[in-house]
């Protein structure tokens, strides 16, 4: 009887000794063996193609809004005055047409996405609005020195869950912004902004998945305080919808 | 003997130290982020702004007969929300679970209330949902499950409330799935509403919350019903074909009555094409146009 009590109280401890090292390893660790390209290691799969739903926000996403509305975003005096100034006859005539389809304002559009892996390290995000493309770097990339960009520099990396979890989710940062337009009606970005995202999926009980984007933008010239919205997209089967178009600066 | 004991007072100690598997803590203030839908969820929607809402026929006859002054009955005073007001509504969460004394096991996680809407208990304790014959109420009955660190509540028997401020209604068969996401100090929710009442496809909203050190007042109903100038036995509403605001959408900013109207297609890109050569750009915002910033909760 002693015996066998103390072979299951071994048993018991060896368990949770198990189980607090995992626990220790924390978010991304994964014991023995080299450690797994970013693909090959996704705790979630976002490829495919995604369509908005766009239940959120509809009159400054679906439509131009007025020169002047505003609601919701927390700028700071020198954006309203700026965005004041925001003249459509203007911006139709001009040659940069795709201010506010940059990084941090590309996912409010409305479009279908098309994400793939370009290599082990590379997921790349593909929009149709516009004709954009995003390249979220894994590991110790490195971005290359030049101009500033509509869609800036972004790395990668995956957040998974706790121990013993299934699933995770994509963050992503983006600097070395080109500046830019959050709406069309030309509130401003800097281009000292800073984008962070996390990209979860979510499954619907009627079996679609989407999959919800929360954007924090962080601009200290132009937002008072750190602008943080999220958008939602419902997976496609197919690329049927998928319709590049020309980014429109007022339409 | 001894030895044996010691072993699993140890392992007691161990497991109790230890988080159950794959789980985050959601407990504590989080401040409302209304960067989003910011006039919808503060002052209110406009009226007959139905636009990205994917309601069928009978859902939108029904909104079409609401009239804002159907509060003001004294019956409708506190006609509290449902659990759709938590993205809905402006307001900042405080969570908190209810843990087992003795075996230290969380058997839920509570939404505190605000005064239009009641505490949501999301039982984890595995227990079934009630018959579909059982009363109804604002409140709702919820469960919940987590998948590794997202938690999946899901929301049935409540009675009919709103989807929108205006007058879209949800009806006593409509369900609500609100997926909790914790990324460090932020939280965002996913809440889908499906009603085979009064939709066509599911409801979708997401909203983010920041962690706040400055403590959110949790209140609940009830409210205090008062005389609003609605006299004994007049119901406000509009009869078909009688809403005076179907053009106010157009009127204010251009947009559209069939894009006001809602329904399913306006949530889509393809939407766009429909309305592209009736929308003209207002000329400047002149109501409702937004105090920068305003609109955010603490």
């Amino acid at each position: 009887m002693t015996y066998r009590f103390s072979k299951l109280a071994l048993v018991m401890a060896g368990s949770l000794i198990a189980q607090t090292g995992l626990y220790a390893q924390g978010r991304g660790g994964r014991g023995g063996g080299p450690p797994q390209a970013p693909k090959a290691a996704a705790p979630i799969d976002l490829t495919g193609y995604w369509v908005s739903v766009v239940t959120e926000d509809w009159r400054y996403r679906m439509v131009t809004p007025a020169p002047g509305d505003f609601q919701g975003v927390p700028m700071t005096p020198a954006a309203v005055k700026i965005a004041e100034t925001w003249d459509p006859q203007k911006e139709k005539a001009s040659p940069d047409q795709c201010k506010s389809y940059g990084a941090p304002a590309i996912l409010r559009v409305p479009e279908r996405l098309h994400i793939s892996w370009q290599d082990d390290n590379t997921l790349q995000l593909e929009t149709d609005a516009g004709k954009q493309v995003r390249d979220f770097h894994f590991g110790n990339w490195k971005a290359p020195a030049g101009t500033p960009t509509l869609q800036g520099d972004s790395t990668a990396v995956w957040e998974r869950g706790g121990r013993g979890s299934a699933g995770g989710s994509l963050k992503v940062d983006t600097t070395h912004l080109k500046a830019g337009f959050l709406r069309k009606n030309g509130i401003p970005y800097s281009e000292n902004t800073q984008l962070t995202e996390y990209y979860d999926l979510v499954k619907e009980r009627n079996g679609d998945q989407l999959l919800v984007v929360t954007i924090v933008t962080t601009d200290p010239m132009y937002l008072r305080e750190p602008f943080i919205i999220s958008s939602h997209f419902k997976k496609q089967a197919s690329d049927a919808g998928w319709n590049p178009s020309a980014c429109s600066a007022i339409w | 003997m001894t030895r044996n004991k010691l072993f699993f007072s140890a392992a007691a100690v161990l497991l109790a130290a230890m988080p159950a598997l794959a789980e985050i803590d959601l407990s504590g203030s989080w401040s409302s982020k209304n960067h989003e839908d910011a006039m919808e969820r503060g002052a209110g929607p406009n009226p007959d702004d139905w636009a990205g809402l994917p309601f069928n026929d009978a859902g939108r006859a029904k909104a079409l007969s609401f009239s804002q002054s159907t509060i003001s009955m004294p019956e409708r005073t506190c006609w509290f929300q449902t659990q759709w007001h938590v993205a809905a509504g402006p307001f900042s969460l405080k969570i908190w679970s209810e843990t087992d004394p003795i075996t230290g096991k969380i058997n839920a996680w509570v939404l505190g209330g605000w005064e239009t809407r009641a505490p949501m208990t999301i039982w984890m304790d595995g227990r079934p949902h009630p018959s579909k014959y059982a009363p109804h109420d604002q409140t709702g009955f919820t469960t919940g499950t987590w998948n590794g660190d997202v938690l999946t509540a899901y929301t049935t028997h409540i009675k009919t409330g709103y989807m929108r401020r205006n007058g879209a209604a949800s009806s006593d068969q409509a369900t609500i799935t609100t997926t909790f996401m914790r990324h460090g100090d932020m939280l965002t929710l996913a809440l889908v509403m499906e009603d085979p009442v009064y939709l066509t496809e599911p409801y979708i909203l997401t909203r983010s919350y920041m962690s706040t050190p400055t403590p959110v007042a949790v209140a609940g109903p009830p409210c205090i019903i008062g005389y609003e100038g609605v006299e004994s036995g007049r119901v406000p509403h509009y009869l078909p074909g009688k809403n005076p605001f179907m053009d106010e959408m157009d009127r204010l900013y251009h947009i559209p009555r069939e894009a006001a109207m809602g329904g399913a297609e306006t949530m889509y890109p393809e939407f766009r094409n429909k309305i592209k050569d009736k929308f003209t750009i207002p000329e400047k915002c002149k109501i409702n146009c937004g105090a920068p910033g305003a609109a955010q909760q603490n």
